[in-house]
């Protein structure tokens, strides 16, 4: 099999027919890889049109999305695979870690526990749509400064909690913060940075 | 997962006759646990009726207390003004149960319809008479940590997890739904069910049966109640047993009035009213306390590992009672 990918993107026409008519375990064996990819796009496609699609409005950190998704599509899945907004973490699937979080008009959620097709028409801000621009925003500022952190996996959850915590007005003690944000674990362990820049954060009382 | 239809009905009446007409249909609202159930082939429905377009999320007054919508989150509920002066006990409970990104899409109405943590309802390579009715229960002569003290039979020995019912069955809550055969009030505390025979039945509800509100009636308990839940980490967990307690004390520390019920231990919410008949009329002392947590714990059973419930039991009993007292 050649490895090489074949130069400049486009298939000719000649290629298509043959990937249609011969059986997808023989093209795979014979095609580079940009060539795999359409044939698995197709099948895709094919297993797709026995499955009821649903027509999806979003507005994902301020821009106007439409498609079609499966219902049994999960927010978490649609944001990552679709949308390619892979800054939400799929951490246990299960609605137990919240590295997930995201939010939904304004509300903390976890997305991994919610079909999108539920949101439709709704306004979801991940993690990319929190810094505007090249200016952080002031939780990410925190966290930075605070070293809320050490493999990163679980923070673009704790930050998206972290803001509404502070959006909530469940940030006013140690114990609050740490009560308010108990829905969103860290393996390594960096609990005590993270309730330190939530603090510095409410303290310095900026708009959040 | 399974694949399924979605349909997403705005009228109460087509989300009804959805679900009624097909035994493979299921409503979902916030979907913290039918997601999850779904996701690991627990549950498998062929058609979700998402009711979250119908018109059931608002906390308003009714003519003797207080009509929670069932579609008001959770987070609402706990937040709500008049929840936090007339039913203080409601919204602590809410908050001692999941994260703040769960209440924040869990409903009254789904919360009282989650299913058991029980770990044999979810392995589905493990017998469950709930999942898989005949074939046994995993969790009788298995792990059973977790599970109940009280009314369990031995088809199953789960508990139900909502902290929100223990206090709603305490406050004396009725539950308004409608169904193909129009609506009914059931009591909150008819409204979960024992196992018996039947461990696949959670409610009460008839198939079809939407819940469209929970009313709350105005109380005395305004001020000394305490939800005291003890579970394996400071939050963000189920409970291994929790208690809902509610006083009513007149000048003299004097018990006018009681309520008490406890989590974690039955499969249904658990009311402990011969407890309460203890407490009424006796000074809200450790000693009195001691006694309606001795009655409360009358004809408790203990399996393999949960024999820490029984003392566990009255010792939160007399906590919450005492918390309670002096708030």
């Amino acid at each position: 099999m050649n490895a090489e990918p074949e130069s400049g993107s486009s298939h000719d026409d000649s290629r298509r027919t043959f990937l249609k008519q011969s059986s997808l375990l023989t093209a795979l064996a014979l095609v580079p890889g940009p060539v795999i990819s359409a044939a698995e796009a197709k099948l895709d496609e094919r297993v797709a049109e026995s499955i009821e699609q649903v027509p999806l409005s979003l507005k994902v950190n301020g821009k106007k999305v439409k498609l079609s998704v499966e219902p049994r599509t999960t927010l978490l899945d649609l944001l990552r695979e679709n949308l390619h907004l892979t800054g939400t973490k799929k951490g246990c699937d299960y609605g137990q870690c919240g590295a997930c979080t995201v939010h939904v008009d304004g509300q903390r959620v976890n997305s991994c526990l919610s079909f999108a097709v539920m949101h439709d028409g709704r306004e979801i801000t991940t993690i990319e749509g929190l810094a505007s621009g090249d200016q952080l925003h002031p939780m990410q500022e925190a966290f930075v400064k605070h070293d809320g952190f050490q493999c990163g996996y679980c923070t673009p959850g704790q930050i998206m909690s972290a803001v509404a915590c502070v959006r909530e007005g469940r940030a006013g003690s140690e114990g609050e913060i740490r009560e308010f944000m108990s829905g969103n674990i860290c393996r390594c362990g960096a609990y005590s940075n993270i309730v330190a820049a939530i603090q510095e954060v409410k303290k310095g009382g900026q708009k959040v | 997962m399974n694949a399924f239809q979605y349909i997403r009905p705005t009228k109460q009446q087509a989300a009804i006759d959805a679900v009624a007409k097909d035994p493979q249909a299921q409503f979902i609202a916030g979907g913290t646990n039918l997601v999850d159930l779904m996701k690991r082939g627990v549950t498998t429905p062929q058609k979700l009726v998402d009711i979250n377009r119908l018109p059931l999320a608002k906390i308003e007054r009714s003519t003797n207390g207080l009509r929670l919508g069932a579609l008001a989150l959770n987070s609402a509920v706990a937040d709500d003004k008049q929840v936090r002066e007339k039913h203080p006990l409601l919204a602590l409970a809410l908050n001692a149960g999941a994260s703040p990104q769960l209440r924040n899409m869990a409903t009254v109405g789904g919360n009282m319809l989650q299913r058991t943590r029980c770990a044999y309802f979810y392995d589905t390579t493990m017998p469950c008479n709930k999942r898989q009715p005949g074939t046994g229960c995993g969790a009788l002569e298995g792990v059973n940590r977790m599970h109940a003290i009280f009314g369990f039979s031995d088809k199953c020995i789960a508990v139900h997890p909502s902290d929100m019912s223990v206090a709603l069955v305490a406050l004396d809550a009725t539950v308004q739904v409608s169904g193909p055969k129009g609506s009914r009030s059931i009591p909150f505390a008819d409204f979960h069910r024992l196992p018996g025979d039947t461990p696949e039945k959670d409610s009460n509800l008839e198939p079809g049966e939407l819940i469209t509100a929970v009313d709350v009636p105005d109380g005395p308990f305004t001020r000394h109640v305490h939800y005291q839940k003890v579970r394996e980490r400071a939050s963000y967990a189920f409970a291994l047993l929790s208690v809902a307690a509610a006083l009513d004390l007149d000048g003299n520390n004097t018990i006018k009035a009681a309520r008490l019920a406890m989590g974690g231990v039955a499969h249904k919410p658990w009311r402990l009213t011969a407890a309460e008949q203890v407490l009424v009329g006796k000074p809200a002392t450790e000693e009195t306390f001691r006694q309606a947590a001795a009655v409360a714990m009358q004809g408790a059973k203990a399996f393999k590992h949960n024999a820490y419930k029984l003392k566990l039991g009255p010792n939160a009993i007399v906590q919450a009672l005492k918390t309670a007292a002096a708030a």
